[in-house]
């Protein structure tokens, strides 16, 4: 038994090993109080295969290596340590990028070295590779720009659009098959990978900021199946494992998502929704004007507040961006001081990713036990004093059940309708994102409060503690 | 010899899926943040690839192309995992939080 051979083995064990780890560490997500230790399982798993790696007989100049796994380090640990919660989404999306352009790079890389030497089968799995790769690295920009607010969030349409993608498409596909045949036409393979990058552009422009739960999921399946991709270029069985569990993860996050919103992938996708909601509702709107707005003062909304037994908060994008969760919180606690019952209402797309507001309230202290999933709520809200709806719109708008000419028309809403009262916060009477107008403002039950959330709650605060 | 190896690979990616699958769907809506950065801290096995290119030694533009495939990878595992623990240890039951009342 020479020491080759022993390496060998030892590379071996180490990627089931980390195939392993990976396996549990995803098993200790399915529970609050297991996902840490889950977590240093899938870390000890990751640390084994890139020393595996490392060793490999291949591997023979460490140089490049060196300098990009400290490089790549430093670039992680900066981004972890400065990202805060309320950007967890365009953190989110970055990540996808540059999982993407890894792999990206991988394929060319490969492909510029191997060029016409590569068989059929190993040019199916780079041609993958690359496809998904590169359509996910600008998707994935683009993405993060319209969370940013640094690219406008409402759809981006021009006239033909599905028709000219559709186009581009097919031509990707056309050149993919081309090259399985004649891989050795190096000019075709980098034209390829040019036109899926702008492929992914086109592909999320048209797609409304509200829909970015949806498109994060899935660019993050994507990434993954890249990965995937990768693993059958280099045969690489640990890669393949890897990349499978995050694609069938972002998968079932996309499904998850599309769900709770009543759409399906190819509307979200193809749909430009915001669009649709803008010239199906002008004439609707005008009408609704006409309706009454009850406007609440500050010590108007203390007292309900303070009468209450039961309140549900609903939180909504509009808390993220005035970073209210902290004011959220202290209000919370002196409402249970006062032996009032506090939770919180969760939709699933409740903010611009899965599981969004869940991060932010418990970044302030809020225990998980007080996040109520949707369908555990809404039997509750009929025995709800006051439900206290803070920058949400499209999922407690009643015309999800109500009026089948609504684009959310069959969309599962939180029926804060059904609760004795209810206090919007808002900043203006502006429609949300998807430009619906909601019934739920003009409900005689409710009363508004307008202006930045943070600011409302601090008053809230100051208002039950002193007045 | 290649078609056996492929199908080899067919295999693997099959049962990969169909675990993750069975795992990913017990996830509570609740931890669908942090399971997507963990899920793709994960993904970024594909610093594995990276380093296979980067070390290759074949030529300089495969070196170069290995080498930005490694840090880009490696920010993600590296930023990834701590961005999880970060989050998870956010997440806290109301016993745990009764000492600071």
């Amino acid at each position: 038994m020479d020491a080759e051979l022993i390496k060998q083995v030892f590379i071996d064990v180490s990627y089931l090993g980390a195939s392993v780890l990976f396996i549990f560490g995803l098993k200790g997500l399915t529970a609050p109080n297991t996902a840490r230790r889950g977590m240093y399982f899938a870390e000890v798993g990751m640390a084994l295969a890139i020393i595996g790696t490392l060793l490999q007989a291949s591997v023979v100049t460490y140089t490049g290596i060196l300098i990009g796994l400290v490089l790549g380090s430093l670039i992680g640990v900066a981004i972890a340590m400065l990202t805060p919660m309320t950007a967890m989404p365009e953190r989110t999306a970055l990540s996808h990028a540059c999982g993407a352009l890894a792999v990206t790079l991988v394929g060319v890389a490969e492909y510029y070295h191997h060029g016409a030497a590569l068989g059929s089968g190993k040019m199916i799995a780079i041609g993958f590779e690359v496809l998904f790769g590169a359509l996910t690295i600008t998707g994935s920009l683009i993405a993060m720009g319209k969370l940013q607010g640094i690219i406008k969030g409402t759809p981006v349409t021009f006239k033909g659009q599905n028709a000219f993608n559709f186009a581009l498409f097919f031509a990707l596909i056309g050149m993919f098959f081309y090259l399985i045949f004649v891989p050795g036409q190096a000019l075709v393979f980098y034209i390829m990978t040019a036109l899926a990058l702008v492929f992914g552009v086109l592909f999320v422009m048209p797609i409304g900021a509200a829909d970015m739960p949806v498109v994060i999921s899935l660019l993050n399946s994507y990434a993954g199946l890249a990965a995937c991709a990768t693993g059958f270029a280099l045969g690489n069985n640990i890669l393949i494992i890897g990349g499978a569990l995050d694609g069938a993860s972002g998968l079932i996050l996309s499904i998850i998502m599309c769900k709770a919103m009543n759409r399906s992938i190819t509307n979200v996708l193809f749909g430009a929704f915001g669009q649709v909601a803008n010239s199906g509702n002008a004439p609707a709107s005008s009408a609704d004007a006409s309706q009454r707005i009850r406007e609440l003062k500050v010590d108007e909304a203390a007292e309900i507040f303070r009468n209450a037994q039961r309140v549900v908060i609903v939180p909504g994008y509009g808390l993220a961006v005035a970073q209210a969760q902290h004011a959220v919180r202290e209000f919370a606690d002196i409402l249970k001081s006062k032996n009032i019952d506090v939770k919180y209402a969760i939709h699933p797309v409740a903010g611009r990713m899965p599981g969004h507001m869940n991060v932010l309230l418990a970044e302030a202290n809020v225990p998980y036990d007080e996040l109520v999933e949707m369908d555990d709520i809404n039997s509750q809200f009929p025995q709800t004093d006051v439900s206290l709806v803070i920058g949400a719109n499209d999922v407690v708008n009643p015309a999800a059940h109500s009026n089948p000419g609504s684009p959310i028309y069959g969309m599962p809403i939180l029926e804060v309708d059904k609760s004795m009262n209810v206090i919007v916060l808002k900043r203006s009477m502006n429609p949300g994102f998807a430009g619906i107008e909601n019934e739920l403002f003009y409900n005689p039950k409710t009363s508004m409060v307008f202006g930045d959330a943070k600011d409302t709650m601090n008053k809230f605060v100051h208002e039950l503690k002193h007045g | 010899m290649e078609l056996s190896m492929l199908f080899g690979s067919v295999y693997i990616f099959v049962l990969a899926g169909f675990v993750g699958f069975q795992l990913i769907t017990r996830v509570p809506p609740l931890l669908h943040t942090p399971l997507m950065s963990a899920t793709n801290a994960i993904s970024a096995i594909s610093v594995v690839g990276a380093v296979l290119v980067a070390g290759s030694g074949h030529d300089t533009v495969t070196n170069i192309l290995g080498g930005v495939a490694v840090a880009s990878a490696m920010s993600n595992v590296v930023g990834g995992f701590m961005i999880t623990q970060r989050m998870l240890k956010m997440f806290k039951k109301e016993e745990a939080q009764k000492g600071h009342k």
